[in-house]
């Protein structure tokens, strides 16, 4: 299991879980970060961070700060 | 993980209340679900904003246009992505649902408008919404993109999933709003007894996805893929290095098509306006009326008046970035930046536009859904450079400043010192932002999350809407409060009656603080232009030039000597730092009052401003009277 955060650019992996406060975590499953969920690493901004996401057909950007929180299951193989 | 099978459930008798009755119907919908545009659809000009009492949500009503029921009545309630009530948005949707807000009908009927480009997550806000066991039809709105895209779905089947009328609409076409007709005008009788309706226990986002997810696959939907083009223009448009690049472009075009577009426009509809109150006033003859109306009233609603070119122009920017989706790139690439003083990447916007003025600034915080975050950068706005400042910097630079080169002709001292207090002006803003956000406003639990939408191309519709909607809110409530100051300052600068401005009420106040900023350097005609500013900054120039016997349209150049000989060198800088901190903006107050729905920020901002200019103005006199 790795953080989200650690997640390389055009990585995929599956939630495993959210260790955040439930408020944040209630916000983030209803954005789509629920367990069992399959989220891809998309890109980085300019900066180095936020990094955006693609999960459920939507492209989200979280702050590193947040995503540690989250671990996810990485794909062995490279994702499409 | 989730190794249980099928989510608890609970039973929801179907609805009896009779359709025909409906008087009052809710919109709600998730974020970006284009629930406003339906809203602006289906109001038109007919709809009304004002802020919930007690909290920050601006509550968005209207009458219905283009369907036969004129009388009924539309709320738009704030995006949610379900009934916990975590955040204050969901907070008053929930208030407004039951019934419980004040001042706002209880709905008879609810219009659920959803993304069908992301239905699957979507409809997870169905379960609660249809647990509230109200008439309901749901909107799938963005239907024709879904469809030009690949993505389908059986309506039929998941209006018999959920026990409601389904509808595919497309909110910014226009398309389909006829089953929204069908639906309010349904009468009693012709209501189908439905299904007993099984949903998901409360509260809880697995049940719920689980449940959408289950619903999604028996209606056969089918996502459809994401936009190539949104893909395509945001490895360019977020690029590394053409990211950031066009990032300035961006900013830079909006700063200085606000500042050297709008400036002029303000200053000659300004003109425009004491021109028509001189006429008039000549019409109607000497007397203490003709001075109430033209310089009390007259001058009360210049002053709203003539910041209505600067607020349209910069909404017009700010709503073609957001509706192009461009808006929460540009946020994206400022969060590092922003975060360093403890705001974040969609404060950049704001904070630039308030160099032209802090009035349209403050309003458009509104694309930060943090609150404290929100507060923290309506806070520090007034701290920067606005074009108000700069007729009394100038005024006091052109006296005080020898044009020295520095740096050959082009970088004078008189611009590095005008220079100067625009840093000055922002260093203020980034250290207020740093003690706000590790005291009052200290980091809020609610994270930075950042939807990225696919890029749009806005329409003129959405866009006019939204400028004739701001207009009125800035009208309506800065209007209201700058005229009561301006009357009150008129009458204290008029009695007693024919006395001139030096034995007025305001003259002998002026006179009698003078004892306090004797310190600063300031004499008691700059305590009078200080009194009188209150209203608004640029309102000092006047009345040193009516103190000073001259008129500075004309003939700055005796007042320019007349301050020269009246005030030091330390007192004139001093004067000038005092108006980079102080908070001498009634409209700027009143607008801070509305956003934050409460007279305690604009006053904690005025007295930490006026204590802040005030020992930054001494320190300066006492700094340049000792070493020049």
């Amino acid at each position: 299991m790795t953080a989200l955060s650690e997640l390389k650019i055009g990585r995929a992996g599956v939630v495993e879980s959210l260790q955040l406060p439930d408020e944040i975590q209630h916000h983030l499953m209803h954005m789509g970060f629920i367990p069992d969920a399959l989220v891809r690493a998309v890109r980085r901004a300019p900066t180095g961070d936020p990094t955006v996401y693609a999960v459920d057909g939507m492209e989200v950007a979280l702050r590193r700060e947040t995503a540690r929180w989250i671990s996810v299951r990485e794909f062995e193989s490279e994702s499409q | 993980m989730s190794s249980c099978c099928t989510p608890a459930t609970i039973q929801i008798e179907p609805s009896h209340r009779t359709a025909g009755k409906i008087q009052t119907v809710a919109l709600v919908g998730p974020p970006n679900s284009g629930k406003s545009t339906l809203f602006n659809r289906l109001t038109g000009l007919r709809q009304k904003v004002a802020n919930y009492p007690g909290v920050t949500v601006e509550q968005h009503y209207g009458k219905l246009s283009g369907i036969d029921r004129s009388d009924l009545t539309l709320i738009d309630l704030p995006g949610i992505y379900s009934l916990n009530t975590h955040s204050e948005d969901a907070r008053v949707a929930v208030d407004v649902l039951h019934g419980r807000m004040p001042g706002a009908p209880a709905p008879d009927a609810v219009l659920l408008v959803l993304d069908s480009l992301h239905l699957q997550r979507q409809l997870m806000l169905a379960a609660p919404i249809l647990s509230l066991g109200l008439p309901t039809l749901v909107l799938l709105n963005m239907s024709d993109l879904m469809e030009t895209r690949g993505g389908e779905v059986d309506t039929l089947a998941l209006a018999r999933e959920l026990g409601v009328p389904v509808a595919k609409i497309s909110a910014t076409r226009g398309t389909g709003l006829d089953a929204i007709k069908h639906f309010l005008n349904k009468k009693s009788e012709s209501v189908t007894v439905l299904p007993r309706l099984e949903l998901p226990v409360v509260g809880n986002p697995r049940s719920y996805r689980q449940w959408a997810t289950g619903i999604s696959t028996r209606t056969k939907y089918k996502a459809p893929l994401s936009s190539e083009w949104t893909r395509k223009l945001d490895s360019f448009l977020l690029g590394r290095v053409t990211g950031p690049l066009l990032f300035l472009v961006v900013v830079f075009g909006v700063f200085q098509i606000v500042f050297s577009v709008g400036l002029p426009i303000s200053n000659a509809f300004q003109t425009f306006l004491n021109d028509a109150g001189t006429k008039a006033g000549l019409l109607l003859g000497h007397g203490w009326l003709e001075s109430l109306l033209i310089d009390g009233i007259w001058k009360g609603v210049s002053a709203v008046l003539v910041f209505l070119p600067q607020i349209l122009l910069l909404f017009l920017f700010v709503g073609i970035l957001e509706d192009s989706g461009y808006l929460a790139r540009a946020a994206l690439i400022a969060d590092r930046v922003m975060r360093a003083i403890g705001l974040n990447g969609k404060a950049f916007i704001p904070l630039l536009s308030a160099y032209a003025c802090a009035v349209p600034a403050i309003m458009a915080t509104r694309t930060i859904e943090n609150k404290r975050d929100r507060f923290a950068t309506i806070l520090v706005t007034p701290f920067m450079t606005c074009s108000a400042r700069l007729p009394i910097y100038m005024l006091m630079i052109a006296a005080f400043i020898p044009n020295k080169p520095l740096l050959g002709d082009f970088f004078g001292l008189q611009a590095a010192v005008m220079l100067s207090l625009y840093v000055l002006g922002f260093l203020a803003a980034l250290a207020t932002a740093r003690l706000l956000k590790s005291s009052i406003l200290k980091a809020s639990s609610a994270p930075f999350i950042l939807e990225l939408p696919q890029y749009r191309v806005p329409t003129a519709r959405s866009l006019g809407l939204r400028l004739i909607d701001r207009g009125k809110v800035f009208v309506k409530q800065a209007g209201t409060v700058i005229l009561c100051v301006t009357m009150v300052l008129w009458a204290l600068s008029h009695i007693p009656f024919h006395a001139d401005l030096p034995q007025s009420i305001i003259g002998h106040v002026g006179q009698w603080i003078e004892p306090v900023i004797k310190p600063l350097g300031f004499n008691w005609k700059i305590g009078i232009g200080l009194l009188s500013s209150v209203v608004a900054r640029e309102v000092i120039v006047g009345t040193l030039g009516t103190l000073y016997g001259a008129d500075p349209a004309t003939q700055s150049l005796s007042l320019q000597a007349a301050l020269r000989h009246d005030l030091t060198l330390g007192g004139a800088m001093a004067l000038v730092v005092f108006f980079a901190f102080a908070m001498q903006c009634t409209s700027t107050l009143a607008i801070v009052k509305r956003e934050t729905n409460s007279w305690k920020w604009p006053a904690l901002q005025f007295a930490y401003m006026s204590v802040l200019a005030y020992v930054a103005a001494l320190g300066t006199n006492v700094l340049i009277s000792h070493f020049f």
